[in-house]
C-alpha cells in the first residue's frame, strides 16, 4: 500500500493535464517513439516487404552496401553468410542532395535577405509586394509548380523561348541534361524564398532606427551600415533560417520525382537521397535497406546542424553593443 | 533634394516591381496558356494567347483510368477537412497542457515535442507503412488522416504552445473563482482567445494537406481514392513525358486556386504563422 501512495497522489495532482496530453502521447509513442526502434532494427536485416518470413539478421550489412564502394567493394559477405552487393547509386544520391543543399540554402537566404532589406524600407504598397514575393513559396511545393518547371526548362520550353529573344541559339534541354538538371532544382528552391523573407523581414523589424541614424552620423555609408549593423544583429534569425532550410532541403522529394518521372533522371543527375529512399524501400521493397538509409540521413541531418549551431558561438551575437 | 528622393523611391518601386513580375511571371504563364490550344503551347511563350480555348479543361477535367477531377477535388477537399479537425484537437489539447497547467514531466516531455519537430519522417517511415498495411489502412485515408488526431504535427503544437503563454493570466483566474474547471478554462476561455492562432493552424494544414504528395504517393493506391495533387501526377509518364501537356496546365491552374483565395483572405495569419515558428518553405 505504502509504494502505491506516491503513485496514487501523482495521478491525483496531474491526471487532467495528462489527459489533455494523451491524443499527443499515443502518437509520440505509436507513431514516433517505436516506428523509430522499429526502424533502427529493421536496418540490420535484409527485410523485404513482400517476404517478411524471410527475413535475416545481416549485421551492418546495409551500411557497408552503402558505403562499400568508397572501400573499393563491390561485392561482400555479410556475418551471416549473405552475399550482398554494393548499392552503385548511393553515393550518387549522396552527392546530388549534398550540392543541392549546399548551394540552394544559401542562395535562397542571401535572396530571402536582400528581398528583406528592399522590402524593410518606408515605401508605400510592401504589404502588396510582399505578398507577391510570398507566391512562388505558397504553390512552389504543389505538384503543379512541378509539372510546370518541367515546361520551363525543356528544350522547346519557356526559357529558351525566352533566351532565343536574346539571340541564344541551340540551347540545351535544361531538365533532362544531366549537366544541368540539379539546377533547375536549386532555381526552383531559390524561387521559393517567401517564408525566410518574412522571418527576415521580423528580425529587421526589431532593429532601432537609432544604431542606423547614429551611423549615419559618424558617416557610415549604406554598405557600412548592412555589414556593422544589420548583419550582427540579425545573425540569430539567420542561424535559425540556415536551420530550418537545411533540415527542409535534406528532405526535399516531390520536384525531383516529378521532375525525374518518379526517377533520378537522366544518368541519375536529380536522385535525391530521398527519391533513392522511396525507390529503394516501394519499388524494389528493400524496406530494411530504405530504414538504414533513413537512420543514416537522420545522423547526417543531426551531425550537420550540431555543427552549425556550434560554429554560431563564432558569428552569431545575441548581445547589443558589444 | 526632394526631386532626389522621389526619384529614388520610383527608381525603387520600378526595381521591385520588375523583380516581382520576373518571380511570378511562370506563373501567369502557366494560367495563360491553360487558355491556348494545346499545339500553341510550345511555340508561344507571349501572355497574350492568339486564340482563347477551354478545350484543355474539358480534356484535363476527365482525369485519369475513368475518374474525373471532379472526384479528386472532393477528395482532396474531404482530407483536409478531416486533417484541420484532427489538428484543432489534438494540437490545441498538448498544447494547452504544456503552456497553461503545471504538471510533473512537463519540462521533460515539451524538449521531447521540440525534437520531434527537428526530426526527419523518414526513420518513421517504414515501420509506419508497414504498421498501416497490417491494420489494412493502406489504400484508405486512414494512414494520412488518423495521425492529425494524435497531434504528429508538432509545428503546430509549438505555434499554438507559443500563442497561449502570452495569454493573460487573469482571464484564467476568474474564471476559477466562478468555479471552472480546467477542462472548462480550456473550451470556453483559452480556444476563444487563441483562435488567432487556431485559424494559422488551420490555413496551413489545409495548405500542407492539399500539397502533400509523398504520403499520397504512399498510401492511396485505387484512382478513385487520388487527391488532386497524387491525380496530377499521372499527366507525367514514368519516363517523365508528358502527353497532355494543355490538360495538365489546366487542372495545374485549378488546383492552386483554394491556396490563392486562402492567402489573399487570410493574409496577416500568413505572416504571424510564418514568423512565430518559421514554418518552412
Amino acid at each position: 500500500m505504502r509504494i502505491m501512495t506516491p503513485i496514487i497522489q501523482f495521478f491525483r495532482r496531474n491526471w487532467v493535464a495528462y489527459l489533455f496530453l494523451a491524443p499527443w502521447l499515443v502518437g509520440f509513442f505509436i507513431l514516433t517513439l517505436y516506428p523509430m526502434i522499429y526502424s533502427l532494427v529493421l536496418s540490420f536485416t535484409d527485410y523485404d516487404f513482400t517476404n517478411p518470413a524471410s527475413t535475416q539478421w545481416i549485421g551492418i550489412g546495409n551500411y557497408v552496401k552503402m558505403f562499400g564502394s568508397m572501400f573499393g567493394l563491390s561485392e561482400f559477405t555479410t556475418v551471416t553468410g549473405e552475399v550482398m552487393h554494393v548499392d552503385p547509386y548511393y553515393l550518387k544520391s549522396l552527392s546530388v542532395t549534398l550540392s543541392y543543399v549546399l548551394v540552394s540554402v544559401p542562395l535562397k537566404l542571401i535572396f530571402a535577405l536582400g528581398v528583406a532589406v528592399l522590402l524593410n524600407q518606408k515605401l508605400r504598397w510592401v504589404p502588396f509586394y510582399r505578398a507577391v514575393y510570398y507566391i512562388p513559396t505558397l504553390l512552389g511545393g504543389s505538384i503543379a509548380i512541378a509539372v510546370l518547371w518541367r515546361k520551363l526548362f525543356e528544350k522547346e520550353g519557356l526559357i529558351n523561348g525566352f533566351l532565343a529573344v536574346f539571340g541564344f541559339t541551340d540551347l540545351p534541354s535544361w531538365i533532362t541534361d544531366p549537366r544541368y538538371a540539379i539546377w533547375t532544382l536549386v532555381l526552383l528552391s531559390v524561387w521559393q524564398f517567401g517564408s525566410s523573407m518574412i522571418i527576415f523581414l521580423a528580425g529587421l523589424k526589431q532593429i532601432p532606427q537609432e544604431y542606423y541614424d547614429a551611423a549615419s552620423v559618424d558617416g557610415a555609408n549604406k554598405f557600412q551600415q548592412f555589414y556593422a549593423i544589420t548583419i550582427p544583429l540579425l545573425s540569430p534569425v539567420i542561424l535559425f533560417n540556415l536551420i530550418i532550410q537545411m533540415i527542409g532541403a535534406f528532405q526535399a522529394f516531390t520536384q525531383a520525382y516529378i521532375i525525374g518521372g518518379g526517377r533520378g533522371g537522366v544518368l541519375n543527375s536529380t536522385l535525391f537521397y530521398t527519391l533513392h529512399l522511396y525507390i529503394q524501400g516501394w519499388t524494389y521493397h528493400e524496406m530494411g535497406y530504405a530504414s538504414a538509409m533513413a537512420w543514416v540521413l537522420l545522423l547526417i541531418i543531426g551531425g550537420l546542424t550540431a555543427i552549425v549551431f556550434r560554429s554560431s558561438s563564432l558569428w552569431v551575437s545575441y548581445g547589443v553593443g558589444e | 533634394m526632394k526631386i532626389n528622393i522621389a526619384l529614388r523611391h520610383t527608381l525603387t518601386h520600378v526595381f521591385i516591381i520588375s523583380l516581382g513580375l520576373l518571380m511570378i511571371y511562370p506563373i501567369v504563364w502557366m494560367i495563360v496558356s491553360s487558355f491556348k490550344p494545346n499545339n500553341m503551347i510550345f511555340s508561344d511563350p507571349g501572355l497574350i494567347p492568339k486564340t482563347v480555348t477551354i478545350e484543355n479543361y474539358i480534356s484535363g477535367w476527365k482525369g485519369y483510368a475513368g475518374t474525373s477531377f471532379e472526384i479528386f477535388f472532393a477528395n482532396s477537399l474531404f482530407m483536409c477537412i478531416a486533417a484541420i479537425i484532427g489538428n484543432l484537437i489534438s494540437c490545441s489539447m498538448a498544447a494547452y497542457a504544456f503552456a497553461r497547467l503545471k504538471f510533473a514531466g512537463r519540462a521533460f516531455w515539451f524538449g521531447v515535442m521540440m525534437i520531434t519537430l527537428m526530426l526527419p519522417g523518414h526513420v518513421t517511415l517504414v515501420p509506419r507503412y508497414i504498421m498501416f498495411n497490417t491494420f489494412g489502412w493502406v489504400g484508405t485515408y486512414l494512414p494520412i488522416i488518423v495521425p492529425k488526431f494524435l497531434a504528429t504535427d508538432a509545428f503546430f503544437v509549438f505555434l499554438l504552445v507559443q500563442f497561449m503563454r502570452g495569454l493573460p493570466k487573469e482571464v484564467e483566474e476568474a474564471a476559477i473563482i466562478d468555479g471552472c474547471g480546467k477542462v472548462g478554462v480550456y473550451l470556453r476561455i483559452i480556444l476563444p482567445l487563441a483562435s488567432p492562432a487556431l485559424v494559422t493552424t488551420a490555413l496551413f494544414t489545409f495548405l500542407w494537406t492539399w500539397d502533400d504528395f509523398f504520403n499520397h504517393l504512399l498510401y492511396l493506391t485505387r484512382p478513385d481514392t487520388f487527391t488532386v495533387s497524387r491525380a496530377l501526377r499521372t499527366f507525367v509518364g514514368d519516363a517523365g513525358a508528358v502527353s497532355n501537356w494543355g490538360g495538365a496546365l489546366a487542372m495545374s491552374t485549378l488546383s492552386v486556386i483554394p491556396a490563392f483565395i486562402l492567402f489573399f483572405a487570410l493574409q496577416k495569419y500568413f505572416v504571424q504563422g510564418i514568423s512565430t515558428t518559421g514554418i518552412k518553405g
